[in-house]
């Protein structure tokens, strides 16, 4: 018997060493080592994991993580000092604020991409072409009485409406919520609450009478199943894609995706180099992974601010 | 109708729905294969299993995710077996009967039902936190032994009681001593039973995710652990990442990591099943 845990063990010992990939190292600089930890929201999480690819290529040695415990899962973290960058969909809030002040870590707020939240409808939805920013606060509000089309517009059908939106967790719940009622996490809570966009996608695909949000990415990837719902905020509807996004036009629902680095970390090298190289890189890759890039003169004072936040420790 | 027809024709109709609902989990159990093989098969290819995460779907792989399943199982096996196995020994074998022994006894049958997000909490508290593991393989492991734990010793106790009383009087009748007929008599003949319930609490193990997303695995991570302080991934992180992500592709890869993992899973239970039958033939 001893013979047999003996074998299973050395197999999975055998698994586990014998694969290490041979590191091959590029360039004349003397390769840096060290970790850089990130986590943060889920939003954020394609870019970050397309930037630490990337990095993996030039610094073979420096060993990048990146988790997903969306957005005030990585706050925390990081408010503990246990992470050095922190993915966010949104801006720092202030408990959160206080829980960085209280241990001492100071940060700098680097946007890295942008995102549209999109209003999507079912493609047979012939009806809801566009919405202005007032109906969509008297459809989203707390105890919004809106139970039927016909509620938010009279020529609008005399049929139920079935709302789809992210959960309590989501950066795009207090996005959304924030810049529609004026009020962060103010929402109405009889909808179907998802933790998975995919789940609102398919939800929304197979029901006429269906309305939900989240990020332009969903909607990019499925557009040939779904509908999407024009916003007008005062002058004419906009729908949303790269460009009016990118030229802010598609207002107000364009949000920043941000990273928060900790200014203590950033002394390290990889940690300054890592973040150096996620603004290189960042407009050719959160393109990639369905986001939209701001022109370049974001970037350059994203560099700047970093620039300026490292030589005034 | 007499009664005797009647009693048959019960019998006929529980026999028949008996059948049905048999069926009808093979039925979804073969649904399920189907659609998740048919969409995941055309990535399972020897690249798939060594490659790195990537934002690319089609050139993602699940190296770091599978390793750090297989390391984090060996290192649970290494910490839960030897506690799991001591402890029901010493519960079947040396345990008085006390208050004390059957309080104990309620609350390991209970921890074996608590949800395992507690255990992550736990886990998260003491060797996260207190103990400064941080979000280690070892604190993974450590919070997986716990939530097995239970469930070894219950199969250890099983399989001792198992044991014929006879086989233990004729080694005390020789003039053994205690120890000396558990380590001859009783766990050799109970070893295969022991080794069942160790597997099969490992097959439960190396399917959670939800302790372990508490505790600190993540969702990219492109080397694999060296020591037991590392980052980690696993198999239900990396399924559970790419189901949440917009792209086609990153499905049709979370689909052949879920084959990935149900072939780790069938192969454990095999090996269970294998070991089970080889004892009781050696016993009888």
């Amino acid at each position: 018997m001893k013979k047999s845990i003996l074998i299973i063990s050395l197999a999975f010992l055998a698994i586990a060493c014998g694969n290490k990939k041979s590191n091959t190292q590029e360039g004349t600089e003397t390769p840096l080592s060290g970790t850089v930890a990130i986590d943060g929201s889920g939003t954020v999480f394609p870019v970050s994991e397309a930037v630490a690819e990337e990095f993996l290529a030039e610094e073979p040695n420096v060993k990048v993580t990146v988790g997903e415990s969306g957005t005030g899962g990585g706050f925390k973290k990081f408010g503990a000092g246990v992470i050095d960058i922190s993915d966010a969909s949104r801006d720092i809030k202030g408990k959160e604020i206080e829980l960085c002040k209280e241990n001492g870590i100071e940060y700098v707020q680097l946007t890295v991409a942008l995102d549209g939240i999109t209003v999507v409808v079912n493609k047979d939805n012939t009806w809801a072409t566009s919405m202005t920013t007032e109906e969509l606060k008297k459809l989203w509000e707390p105890n919004s009485k809106i139970t039927k089309w016909n509620q938010i517009r009279n020529e609008w059908p005399n049929e139920e409406i079935h709302l789809y939106g992210p959960n309590t967790s989501h950066g795009t719940y207090d996005f959304f919520t924030e810049v529609i009622m004026g009020e962060s996490g103010a929402s109405r809570t009889d909808y179907n609450a998802v933790s998975d966009y995919n789940v609102a996608v398919q939800g929304i695909e197979k029901d006429k009478n269906a309305l939900g949000y989240f990020g332009l990415s969903y909607y990019e990837e499925n557009k040939d199943k779904l509908g999407v719902v024009g916003i007008d905020n005062g002058n004419g509807a906009v729908l949303p894609s790269i460009e009016t996004v990118a030229n802010n036009t598609y207002a107000p629902l364009s949000r920043s995706l941000f990273i928060f680095v900790s200014k203590k970390s950033a002394q390290r090298p990889e940690v300054k180099k890592f973040v150096e190289f996620y603004l290189d890189n960042a407009p050719e890759l959160c393109k990639e992974v369905g986001y939209v890039p701001m022109p370049k003169s974001g970037y350059d004072a994203q560099k700047e601010a970093f620039k300026n936040a490292m030589s005034g420790q | 109708m007499n009664n005797l027809q009647k009693n048959k024709l019960i019998d006929t109709t529980f026999k028949t729905v008996g059948l049905l609902f048999t069926l009808l989990g093979i039925l979804i159990l073969i649904i399920l294969l189907y659609n998740i093989i048919r969409v995941g098969y055309t990535r399972i290819n020897w690249e798939f299993l060594t490659s790195l995460p990537s934002r690319k779907p089609e050139r993602a792989g699940i190296y770091t995710a599978i390793i750090g399943t297989l390391d984090l199982m060996l290192l649970t096996i290494i910490f839960a077996i030897p506690v799991g196995i001591g402890a029901g020994l010493y519960l079947e074998e040396y345990a008085k009967k006390s208050r004390l022994s059957t309080l104990l006894e309620i609350n390991i049958a209970n921890l074996a039902g608590v949800p395992s997000i507690i255990y992550g909490l736990l886990g998260l508290g003491i060797f996260v936190r207190f103990f400064g593991f941080g979000g280690s393989i070892l604190s993974g492991a450590l919070t997986l032994s716990l939530l097995i734990l239970p469930i070894i010793i219950v199969a250890t106790r099983e399989a001792i009681k198992a044991v014929p009383p006879s086989l233990k009087e004729a080694s005390f009748a020789l003039g053994a001593s205690k120890w000396q007929t558990l380590q001859k008599v009783v766990l050799p003949s109970s070893f295969g039973g022991i080794l069942t319930g160790v597997i099969l609490s490992l097959s439960r193990a190396i399917g959670e995710t939800a302790p372990l997303i508490v505790v600190g695995a993540m969702a990219y991570v492109p080397f694999v652990p060296h020591s037991l302080f590392d980052t980690f991934s696993i198999l239900p992180m990396q399924i559970f990442t790419w189901t949440t992500r917009p792209q086609e592709g990153f499905a049709i890869a979370a689909a052949a990591a879920i084959i990935i993992i149900l072939v780790i899973t069938f192969v454990m239970n095999g090996v269970a099943v294998y070991l089970r039958n080889k004892w009781q033939n050696k016993l009888s």
